[in-house]
C-alpha cells in the first residue's frame, strides 16, 4: 500500500462497519475519493472495488471529482426553499455558468446542493467554505461571490 | 453514586460562580443559528473591546447553546454580580460598545436592545422571559437546559439534576424503570409515535449475549432541528437517556447515529462522551455491575437513514436499505443482535422523566399523547425558533400566539407538519389540538416536529413538487412503488407546474399516491405521498388553476410568471440590471430600465432588488 492512505486506513480495524468511516476521513483529507483511493481502501477491507463503490456511491456526501478552491453550497431544505434557496441556486448557476454538482473550469468555485442544514429559522442558508451565511438575498450572494479569490 | 458525589459538591460550586457569581458574565448563543447570524462576530467584538477598556479580566465570556428565540438571533445574555441576567436580541458588533459602556459599565440595560430578563421579575421595565410572547405557552422538559447552560461543561449538567435520573433507574430493578417509562405514556418523538416503554420491553425480553441501542440522530426531515438544537446545548441529556435505555434493555453497546450536517453537535457528544466517561459513568462497571459504551457514527447523507433498517444497514457498512419488518430490530437488529432504537428528544425525555418520576410527564399532554412535544417554527413566521409545548396545545396558539402569526404582515395559508412524510394544515385547523391522534385525523402527521409556514406567496402544487423531488432523490431505489412512484409523481407535479397540466393528472397523481401508500417496503415511500394527498385534499382549486387556466395564484412557477417594469414606478436606479444574472434586465440612467423576456429565467432578483416596487410580477 502506497503511504498515502495508509496512515487513516491503519486507523481502522479491517471489518466492515468501519468502511464509511474511514472512506469519510480520506474525503476530508482529500477533498474527494480518487480512484486509487477506492482501490487501496478495497484491498484494505478485502472487498471488491465495484462492492466498495456500490456502497459509498450509495451516500450523498461523497464526491468523485476534485472539488474547486471554494464550495458553495446551497440548502435545500424546506425552510430555505419557501424562502427562495431556488433563486439562489439559479443565479449561481447562471453565474458561474456551471450546474450543481460541478465546478467551474477554472477549479475556482464547487456549486453543491444539501439537504437541510438544521438553520432553517434563518432562512435561506448557504454554506461558503464551511461558514455559514444566513438570510442570503441576492444581493448579499453577489458580494459574498465578489469576495472570494 | 458514590463516585458522582464529590463531582456534585464541585458541581453546585461551579454553576453558583456561572450563574451567580462574582464577576460579570456575558453569555453568548454559539449554536448552528446563533452563529450562522454571526454570534461568534459578536463573541470576538466583546473580547477585543473588553480588552481595550481593561475589563478583560472581570468580566467573563462563555458560549451556551440555543434559547429558542432564533428569529432574534445573535442573542446575548449580560449579567453584573448580583443583578439579573438581561437577554439581549439581534445583537451586532456595532452595537457592543454600547452594551458595554451603558449594561456593564454603567449598570444600566440597554432598553432598546433587550428582549427579556432572565429571571421571574420585572427588572428595569424589562419583561421576565417566562412571559415573552414565545414562551409563556411553552413547556420546557426536553429543553429545560438549552441556551441557559454551558453545554461543554458536565458540571453545569450535575448541578441541574444531571443524572439523577440515571442514579435513580440504577436503584430500580429494568423491569420497573420500563414500568416507569410506560406509566410516562412517552412515545417515540421521531414520527411513529411508538409507546417507548413497549419497545423497550421487547427488547428486554430478547435473549442474547450482545444487545445494541441506536440512539437515531440522523434527523433528516428539511425544515427540522429540534434534535440538533437538543444534542448542541444539553447533549448529556442525550447521553443520560442511552445509558438508562441500555440499562432498562440490558444492553451494554450503544451507538449514536448523527448526520455530518451538524458538525457542532459532533463535536458536543464527542465531548460529553469523553466527559461521562472519565466520570466513571461510561466504559466503567457501575455500582450493580452495568456497564456501558457509547460510539458515535458519522451519517453520509442519505435521508433514508431515518428509517431504523436502513440506519443499521448504515452502521454494518453496506448499502443504507431498508429491509422488510419482522424480523424487529428488538428481535433482530444491528449485526443481527436485539436492538433499541430510539430518537434523541425521546432519550433526553427519559431522563427527565426517570428524574421527576413517571407521574410528573404523564399529567402533562392530552388523552393519549402524553407530555410534551419540541417543534421547529420556520418558513414565513414572523418568529421562527425551538419550541416545546404539551401535547394537545392547539395548532393556532402555536403558529400565532407563539410563533407571532405570519411575518411582514402576509397571509396565512398553510403549515407543513411532519416535513416530506407529513402533510399540510390549513387556518381551518388552528382549533386542532396537535396530538398523534388529531393530526393523523387530518391527514398529517406530527413526524419529527417540523414546522413550515407558508403564506399567500407559496405556492401549494409547487409545494407538493418540492417534497416529491425530495423524495425522488433520497428514495433508495429498492422497492418499485417508491423508486418509479416518486419519479412519476414528480414528473406530472413538473407538468403542472410549467402550465402543461391535464385534468386527468389530478386522477393520476391520486392512484400513484395510494399505490405507494399500500405497498411501498418502508415508512419513507409510505409516506412520500402525504403532501400531494394534503395540498390535493385543501388545496385542489389551485391544482386546477394551474391545468385549466395556466395560472400560477401565487406567481410561483417560473413558466407561469412574468416580470416587467412599470415605467411610472422606475427611478433607473439600475438594481435590477445590477441583480439579474442573466443581463435580461437593463437600461440606461434617466430612463426607466426594461427587461427582456427572452433572456429571463425568471429567478425574481429583480424583484428583490428592487426598493421602488416597480418591478411587476403577474
Amino acid at each position: 500500500m502506497s503511504s498515502k492512505y495508509k496512515e487513516i486506513l491503519g486507523k481502522y480495524a479491517n471489518a466492515r462497519e468501519n468502511l464509511v468511516s474511514a472512506m469519510q476521513d480520506i474525503q476530508e483529507s482529500e477533498g474527494y475519493i480518487s480512484p486509487e483511493a477506492v482501490k487501496e481502501a478495497a484491498e484494505y477491507f478485502s472487498i471488491s472495488k465495484a462492492d466498495l463503490y456500490s456502497v459509498v456511491s450509495f451516500y450523498a456526501q461523497f464526491k468523485f471529482t476534485k472539488p474547486g478552491r471554494h464550495t458553495i453550497k446551497v440548502c435545500k431544505g424546506t425552510a430555505c426553499h419557501v424562502r427562495g434557496s431556488g433563486s439562489l441556486l439559479s443565479a449561481l448557476e447562471e453565474r458561474l455558468k456551471i450546474k450543481e454538482g460541478q465546478t467551474t473550469p477554472d477549479g475556482r468555485i464547487s456549486l453543491e446542493r444539501v439537504a437541510c442544514l438544521g438553520a432553517c429559522a434563518l432562512a435561506p442558508a448557504i454554506v461558503v467554505d464551511e461558514k455559514v451565511h444566513a438570510r442570503i438575498t441576492l444581493p448579499e450572494l453577489e458580494k459574498i461571490l465578489n469576495s472570494l479569490d | 453514586m458514590e463516585i458522582l458525589k464529590s463531582r456534585r459538591r464541585d458541581a453546585q460550586k461551579v454553576w453558583k460562580e456561572f450563574s451567580d457569581g462574582a464577576k460579570t458574565r456575558i453569555l453568548i448563543g454559539a449554536a448552528t443559528c446563533g452563529r450562522a447570524a454571526g454570534a461568534l462576530d459578536v463573541e470576538k467584538e466583546f473580547a477585543k473591546k473588553l480588552a481595550e477598556t481593561g475589563l478583560a479580566d472581570s468580566v467573563e465570556i462563555r458560549q451556551t447553546g440555543c434559547i429558542g428565540l432564533c428569529y432574534a438571533e445573535p442573542l446575548v445574555e449580560i449579567k453584573r454580580p448580583g443583578e439579573p441576567s438581561v437577554l439581549y436580541s439581534k445583537v451586532k458588533p456595532a452595537d457592543v460598545k454600547k452594551l458595554i459602556d451603558e449594561h456593564i459599565v454603567g449598570g444600566k440595560p440597554v432598553q432598546s436592545k433587550a428582549e427579556a430578563v432572565m429571571s421571574d421579575a420585572e427588572y428595569m421595565g424589562i419583561k421576565p422571559f417566562g412571559e415573552h410572547p414565545m414562551v409563556s405557552l411553552q413547556k420546557r422538559i426536553v429543553l429545560r437546559n438549552c441556551g441557559i447552560i454551558d453545554p461543554t461543561s458536565f458540571e453545569h449538567y450535575l448541578a441541574r439534576g444531571g443524572y439523577e435520573g440515571l442514579e435513580r433507574a440504577l436503584s430500580m430493578s429494568p423491569e420497573e424503570v420500563i414500568k416507569e417509562v410506560l406509566d410516562s405514556g412517552l412515545r417515540g418523538r421521531g414520527g411513529a409515535g411508538f409507546p417507548t416503554g413497549m419497545k423497550w420491553s421487547f427488547a428486554r425480553k430478547s435473549n442474547s449475549d450482545t444487545k445494541y441501542i441506536i440512539c437515531n440522530a440522523d434527523e433528516g426531515d428539511p425544515g427540522a432541528f429540534m434534535d440538533r438544537s437538543v444534542l448542541e446545548g444539553d447533549p448529556h441529556s442525550v447521553i443520560e437517556g442511552i445509558i438508562i435505555a441500555g440499562y432498562a434493555t440490558g444492553s451494554n453497546h450503544a451507538y449514536i447515529y448523527c448526520r455530518s450536517e451538524y458538525p457542532l453537535a459532533i463535536e458536543r457528544l464527542t465531548l460529553a462522551i469523553k466527559q461521562a466517561e472519565e466520570a466513571g459513568l461510561l466504559k466503567s462497571e457501575l455500582p450493580n455491575g452495568f456497564k456501558f459504551d457509547i460510539k458515535i457514527k458519522k451519517g453520509s447523507g442519505a435521508f433514508v437513514c431515518g428509517e431504523e433498517t436502513s440506519l443499521m444497514a448504515s452502521i454494518e457498512g453496506v448499502r443504507a436499505m431498508p429491509r422488510p419488518k419482522p424480523p424487529f430490530p428488538a428481535v433482530s437488529g444491528l449485526f443481527k443482535k436485539p436492538t433499541n432504537i430510539n430518537n434523541v428528544e425521546t432519550l433526553a425525555a427519559v431522563s427527565s422523566i426517570m428524574r421527576e418520576g413517571a407521574a410528573m410527564y404523564n399529567s402533562l399532554g392530552s388523552e393519549k399523547s402524553k407530555g410534551t412535544k419540541t417543534f421547529s417554527l420556520a418558513g414565513k413566521i414572523a418568529r421562527t425558533g425551538l419550541i416545546e409545548v404539551e401535547l394537545g396545545t392547539k395548532l393556532g396558539d402555536i403558529i400565532n400566539k407563539i410563533g407571532g402569526g405570519c411575518a411582514d404582515g402576509k397571509h396565512f395559508k398553510a403549515v407543513q407538519t411532519g416535513g416530506p412524510s407529513g402533510g399540510c394544515l390549513t387556518a381551518e385547523h388552528f382549533d386542532l389540538p396537535v396530538d398523534y391522534e388529531n393530526l393523523a385525523a387530518a391527514g398529517s402527521i406530527i413526524g419529527s416536529g417540523g414546522m413550515v409556514v407558508m403564506n399567500e406567496d407559496s405556492c401549494m402544487v409547487e409545494v407538493a413538487k418540492y417534497f416529491v423531488s425530495f423524495t425522488e432523490s433520497e428514495s433508495c431505489g429498492k422497492c418499485v412503488p417508491c423508486r418509479m412512484g416518486t419519479q412519476h409523481a414528480h414528473k406530472i407535479l413538473e407538468k403542472i407546474c410549467s402550465g402543461k397540466g391535464e385534468p386527468e393528472d389530478i386522477e393520476r397523481l391520486q392512484k400513484i399516491a395510494f399505490t405507494m401508500k399500500q405497498s411501498a417496503l418502508c415508512g419513507l415511500g409510505q409516506t412520500a405521498p402525504n403532501p400531494i394527498v394534503t395540498t390535493l385534499r385543501y388545496f385542489k382549486d389551485e391544482y386546477i388553476e394551474h391545468i385549466n387556466a395556466k395560472r400560477c395564484p401565487a406567481l410561483v412557477c417560473p413558466e407561469m410568471v412574468h416580470f416587467s417594469v412599470a415605467a411610472d414606478k422606475c427611478r433607473a436606479c439600475g438594481m435590477c440590471a445590477r441583480a439579474c444574472p442573466t443581463g435580461a434586465a437593463s437600461g440606461k440612467p434617466g430612463s426607466p430600465y426594461s427587461i427582456d423576456a427572452q433572456k429571463c429565467i425568471s429567478c425574481g432578483a429583480c424583484y428583490q432588488a428592487c426598493k421602488f416596487g416597480a418591478i411587476v410580477r403577474q
